[in-house]
């Protein structure tokens, strides 16, 4: 029987007038004849499951045959005696072969599944393997014939998931977990070109997954492992990487003004200079943050794409539990919260609403004081931050604010104590923070500056806790200057800080973690997330209009050629005028670093020792063309 | 269909103590995982469960990390499958080699084509594959029908069925619940008239879902109550 089976078998070979069903027949006979030792036939199928390199047109058809009759003969493969064959089926790259070829490995795999259980998790992982192409057509995916490729094998790769998922109902639950398992770039693993390229395509797989036939049953997970890649990749990239130590140009500043966007931009103001993102600092070259940044431009496009699928209140929801688990309390976490500012700008009412309301519950009823910070930090830095959120948004959620802090305060008849009363601390920075920016806003609409004159804003400021002694002395500073200007709240005590970046009573309140410095949603530096996205929806200090600043037409810096920029800070009358140059060019700052950086809203320290914990705050003096 | 069974079980689950808050949650938690698996205790896959705690409380087990034990009374739907049971399944795929069945709507079956009886003809109609009853035309298998076959084997890890048409009583269900309903018919009006209007009989309708209910109507309600049955 083995000679007659090798007879027919090469015989088919050379003679195309066998039918499908004596195809299929025969390959049934190779196969079952491995169990008694015959393994003539099935090697040479193995052979032709096996090829390598570019296929001659005959061999292509051959494969073709061969694979659809081996559809056919699928319930007579077992794992047991058919390993090389199923290795050879399993090995297989969909990349290398035309669309034909390409629909009958998939009935194959997709058959294979449907026929055993035991092929099911083999078949899935196949399938999964082919999210990412060889390496040659790797390098030209984004040219016409790469694009084409992908166009040939991705679609079909899905439809193939999808068909498992009818045929073997618990396939589905399989596939997160091989799909995270598969992952190209892991945690603590370096970032090569390679790796970057497999993981842009790999993610954009997880999200038409996400939005696929079978999201009912792995989107949910996609989205989160998603997030966790983001956040992996944020925590890799220290802060060593973005402050460098180039003397020339200093202490680096996030909110400059920018000559080179200076064309057509509508953000640009009249000297056509423009908040930029920071392109000359090692974070450019910094794969890892390139990588970051295009996987956050293909999360902000998959989410403008659920806006227009009508899913983006489905994909918050798990967005924001993912949020919770993964981004909140780690605060080395610098952009991917940016996820959860866009989706808030692409939805203020329903996902803004939604994103302020969980924060606010979560500092109001949680009991990790740890998480209640975070989420009060969060809270104060979108709505500062979220240029979408209309100003009668922002009152009512400072107003839950402050009345939290103060019952507090009612109900705790202590004196100050930082590390007693962290959480309270914490509100009360928020509050100041988020004032700092919206004050101006909130008193020119009257029925809002009537609410805001009604909050009992004095009395906790005023109570024997002494939040103004405790937080951060820029914001305080910053706070009490507009306050005094809006004749909302003057202090009776004069604040001098003196040099002081950080209070000792601020480090203590903050705790090690420095959640006295946390403000989540300070500018983005990824250059690509940042300029189209969130941008347009953001809120730049620079632009913020302070209650002490008359309106001004014209912009109040210098034009400089050689692109220098003056800016100046007012102060108190104990305090030095100080004045603030920087160039492009080889000049280094006149001032003091230290005295400099005072002079902002907040700060980053230079020197820590525990650096990657804190986040920089920034936010460039105002400025006043009085004092040029 | 056979397989399906409720049972009752005494558990034990064991929280964790930072659970301790919200148990009832905590409890359900410990128990989803074992949805939808083959457990050996339970000699079969579990479906759904109703648990509820008899003593309302829980006992704090000493020990390093001290978990709290909650003894639990549940209700359990269970699926033990086993050879030569007869189960009913929706078809979901045709080919010429083999039909493809989904069960409860989680697992997956298979019936090969050594395991479909010559009885049934591969055909192609309209680009779709279909198997037809050489005897009786109608009686036609293809994606969407629901079919009663035989367990040949099970595969636990899997939860992978390995079904049979061979038997004569598989097939379409809906052809095999009609052929019973014609072959019943058949059998009542063949016995004489005299001993229908003296004897009380009692007559089996076979419902929609395969199980068998008993009723004993009179002959003269037995028409209207049949025409019922086909309606529901």
């Amino acid at each position: 029987m083995g000679v007659e089976v090798a007879t027919n078998y090469a015989k088919m070979e050379e003679d195309i007038s066998f039918t499908d069903s004596q195809l299929v027949y025969s390959f049934r006979l190779a196969l079952k004849s491995v169990s008694s030792g015959d393994t003539e036939s099935y090697s040479k199928l193995v052979d032709v499951m096996n090829p390598s390199g570019r296929l001659a047109p005959d061999e292509a058809a051959l494969l073709l045959t061969s694979t659809k009759a081996l559809s056919g003969a699928v319930a007579d493969i077992d794992d047991l005696h058919h390993e090389k064959l199923l290795k050879a089926i399993f090995n297989l790259s969909l990349w290398n072969f035309g669309p034909d070829v390409i629909d009958a490995l998939l009935e194959l795999i997709v058959l294979l599944a449907a026929s055993n259980g035991k092929h099911v998790d083999s078949c899935l992982d196949m399938l999964v393997s082919n999210f990412t192409p060889p390496n040659k057509v790797l390098d030209m995916l984004k040219q016409p014939r790469g694009l084409d490729k992908k166009e040939r094998v991705l679609p079909r790769v899905h439809a193939a998931l999808k068909n498992i998922s009818e045929l073997v109902p618990m396939a589905a639950s399989r596939l997160s977990s091989i799909v995270l398992e598969q992952m190209p770039w892991k945690s603590k693993r370096n970032v090569d070109q390679w790796s970057m390229k497999r993981q842009l395509i790999y993610v954009e797989n997880m999200f038409k997954l996400e939005s696929g036939a079978i999201r009912e049953f792995v989107g949910a997970n996609m989205l989160k492992d998603v997030m966790i890649v983001l956040r992996d990749l944020d925590v890799a990239i220290g802060w060593d990487d973005i402050l460098h130590d180039d003397s020339s140009k200093g202490v680096f500043m996030i909110e400059l003004e920018d000559e080179n966007y200076a064309d057509g931009d509508e953000y640009a103001d009249e000297d056509g200079k423009l908040p930029s993102t920071l392109s000359e600092t090692s974070l450019s070259k910094n794969l890892t943050a390139e990588l970051l940044d295009s996987l956050m431009v293909q999360t902000f496009e998959h989410l403008e794409s659920s806006v227009s699928n009508k899913r983006l209140s489905e994909v918050f929801d798990t967005l924001l539990s993912s949020f919770k688990d993964t981004v909140l309390n780690t605060y080395k976490s610098k952009f991917t919260q940016f996820v959860m500012f866009y989706a808030c700008a692409l939805d203020p009412e329903h996902c803004g609403t939604e994103f302020a309301s969980e924060l606010i519950d979560m500092f109001v009823g949680g009991h990790n004081p740890l998480t209640r910070m975070s989420a009060v930090a969060y809270l104060a830095s979108f709505l500062a931050r979220g240029k979408f959120l209309p100003p009668a948004f922002v009152a009512s959620y400072l107003g839950r604010l402050v009345d939290w802090c103060w019952q507090y305060c009612v109900m705790h008849d202590g004196d100050m104590n930082p590390k007693l009363h962290q959480v309270f601390y914490s509100g009360c920075q928020a509050m100041m923070y988020i004032l700092c920016f919206r004050m101006r806003l909130m008193v020119e609409i009257p029925l809002l500056k009537s609410q805001l004159f009604c909050m009992p804003i004095d009395k906790i400021f005023k109570h024997k806790l002494d939040p103004l002694k405790v937080c951060l002395p820029s914001i305080v500073e910053e706070f009490l200057k507009q306050a005094k200007a809006a004749r909302l709240f003057t202090s009776s005590k004069t604040f001098v800080f003196e040099d002081l970046l950080v209070s000792n009573l601020s480090r203590d309140f903050g705790g090690l973690e420095r959640l006295d410095m946390f403000f989540p949603f300070d500018p983005c530096l990824l250059k690509n997330a940042d300029r189209s996205f969130i941008r347009p929806n953001y809120v730049y200090w620079k632009y913020v209009r302070t209650t002490y600043h008359e309106d001004i037409d014209d912009d109040d810096e210098e034009d400089g050629s050689d692109g220098e920029v003056e800016g100046v800070t007012e102060f108190d009358d104990d305090m030095e005028e100080v004045i603030i140059s920087r160039s492009y060019g080889d000049n280094d700052l006149e001032m003091d670093e230290f005295d400099y950086a005072m002079n902002k809203m907040s700060i980053t320290p230079r020197n820590n020792s525990s650096a990657g914990l804190r986040m920089p705050s920034r936010i460039r003096p105002s400025m006043s063309p009085e004092s040029l | 269909m056979e397989g399906l069974s409720v049972v009752q079980a005494n558990l034990k689950v064991y929280v964790d103590p930072s659970q301790s808050k919200n148990l009832s949650s905590a409890i359900f938690r410990e128990l989803s995982p074992l949805l939808f698996k083959y457990d050996d205790a339970f000699d079969g896959v579990l479906l759904a469960y109703n648990v509820h705690a008899p003593e309302n409380k829980g006992r704090i087990l000493p020990g390093v990390h001290p978990f709290i034990a909650v003894r639990l009374e549940a209700k359990l739907l269970v699926f033990s499958p086993k050879a030569d049971m007869l189960l009913e399944g929706k078809v979901v795929k045709v080919t010429e080699e083999s039909i493809h069945v989904i069960v409860l709507g989680f697992s997956s079956a298979i019936i090969t084509y050594e395991a479909i009886r010559n009885e049934f003809k591969y055909k192609t109609k309209h680009g779709q594959g279909l198997y037809v009853n050489r005897s009786n035309r109608r009686h036609v298998i293809k994606a969407g029908t629901m079919i009663r076959f035989v367990i040949k084997s099970m595969n636990e890890e899997t939860l992978h069925i390995y079904g049979s048409l061979m038997p004569a009583n598989t097939g379409s269900v809906k052809i095999l619940e009609k052929f019973s309903e014609h072959t019943e018919s058949v059998t009542i009006n063949s016995t004489p008239k005299k001993r229908r209007s003296k004897e009380k009989y009692e007559v089996a309708q076979i419902t929609e879902h395969g199980s068998v209910v008993k009723d004993a109507p009179s002959q003269n309600n037995y028409d209207r109550e049949n025409k019922k049955s086909r309606r529901s």
